[in-house]
């Protein structure tokens, strides 16, 4: 099964971008997990130098921004 | 364009509102109506044309445009970097792990921990708006000399070894950047003028409103005495209550703009709100996780005296 992660330390931003994947996910009624990443050494394996960042199936696709729904859902489908 | 603008606010307040010309109220409403107009327009057109160069910087690209520069060139580069480049706070640590595992010298790296938050297009297109550019200027400037002297002198101390071990033996690995059309560089920095143009709106209206209220009603000199151009501790002390305190330029500008009014010297006001974006609580205690605390208060301490001497400077020349 496909996975979406989100990639931060916690703060406001992470939260929302966590929402904003959760959010698209169900819109698009697809079978994927949503997980949170927050261990600063995973964060760094990543290559991930701006938190939150987004990556689907292991790549990183969006860092230091806060996508909104319709963002993820276009790069979902790609 | 400035002319057609004040005759759109003329227009609304005397004509549409039917307020009397003349009057305090009349003036007040058009002042706002003016001035309100006048920095969204600046606050969107900047953050687009920001937004265009952001495309081009990221600060991966910016770690290996500055390693392997000396010093000197180094954090002059650093520093430019961080105006359009900005992180929030909770980014401190990764970009601080990804800079200095890349071999970018302590000094350097922060040369752009220190102008990235400190100097950016929204503080200067509310500066310019609501204080005119050659304040806007002051701001940058000293800014970046502050961002440049303080990586400058972390970097002479060699404080390596105020960096916790995990660091240096982090490895990130490199990522490529999907290529961008420009195309998609118009559409990004669109999205961002106006995402940020929405969030930044309150601010201003809350802030010319203030401004606008108190030019009219409030006792200019209330601040006079305490935080005027004649007492001598009022730069440090009010550097010192900004350090702790976080908030970002959008919110510290309209602030700053009633405490000037209120009779605090300009070069106080700026001190102060370069302490409070520049550094906070909320930044060191992220910080801590990568470097030791004598590190984190050298760090701290450079800026409190930076901060404190651009204010009497300042105060000098515009007092």
């Amino acid at each position: 099964m496909a996975t979406i992660e989100v990639l931060g330390t916690g703060c406001a931003k992470c939260k929302r971008l966590l929402a904003n994947a959760e959010q698209a996910v169900k819109e698009l009624n697809v079978a994927m997990d949503v997980v949170k990443v927050d261990e600063l050494d995973q964060i760094v394996e990543r290559g991930v130098m701006l938190t939150p960042a987004l990556s689907i199936n292991g790549e990183v696709v969006s860092e230091g921004r806060v996508l909104d729904v319709k963002e993820i859902k276009r790069m979902l489908s790609e | 364009m400035q002319d057609y603008l004040q005759l759109f606010a003329d227009y609304v307040t005397y004509t549409l509102l039917g307020i009397g010309q003349g009057t305090p109220l009349g003036s007040t409403v058009d002042f706002f109506i003016y001035d309100t107009i006048k920095v969204t327009l600046m606050l969107a057109v900047i953050v687009f044309f920001v937004g265009v160069v952001r495309t081009f910087i990221t600060p991966r690209r910016v770690r290996k445009w500055v390693s392997g520069r000396p010093e000197g060139v180094g954090n002059v580069l650093a520093a430019l970097l961080g105006i359009p480049t900005p992180f929030c706070t909770c980014s401190a640590v990764p970009l601080f792990i990804g800079f200095v595992e890349s071999g970018v010298p302590l000094g350097i790296t922060f040369s752009f921990l220190v102008a990235s938050p400190l100097i950016n297009e929204i503080a200067a297109a509310m500066l310019i708006g609501m204080f005119g550019w050659q304040i806007a200027a002051i701001y940058i400037v000293s800014g970046l000399v502050i961002a440049i002297l303080a990586g400058v002198i972390i970097g002479r101390l060699h404080l390596e070894d105020q960096v916790e071990e995990f660091v240096w033996s982090c490895h990130m690995p490199e990522r490529s950047e999907q290529a961008m059309t420009w195309r998609d560089r118009i559409n990004f920095a669109a999205g961002e003028s106006k995402s940020i143009t929405r969030k930044v709106l309150p601010y201003i209206l809350a802030g010319i409103a203030i401004g606008a209220v108190i030019h009219g009603y409030a006792p200019a000199d209330f601040l006079l005495n305490i935080a005027g151009n004649d007492n001598p501790l009022a730069v440090p002390i009010a550097v010192l209550i900004g350090i702790p305190l976080h908030s970002n330029a959008a919110g510290m500008i309209p602030i700053i703009e009633v405490l000037t009014s209120k009779g605090m010297a300009m070069g106080t006001a700026l001190a102060f709100m370069m302490a409070v974006i520049g550094l906070s609580l909320p930044e060191m205690v992220i910080l801590r996780k990568v470097i030791k605390v004598r590190l984190l208060l050298i760090f701290a301490g450079i800026l409190f005296v930076s901060f404190t001497l651009t204010g009497y400077l300042f105060n000098a020349i515009l007092g």
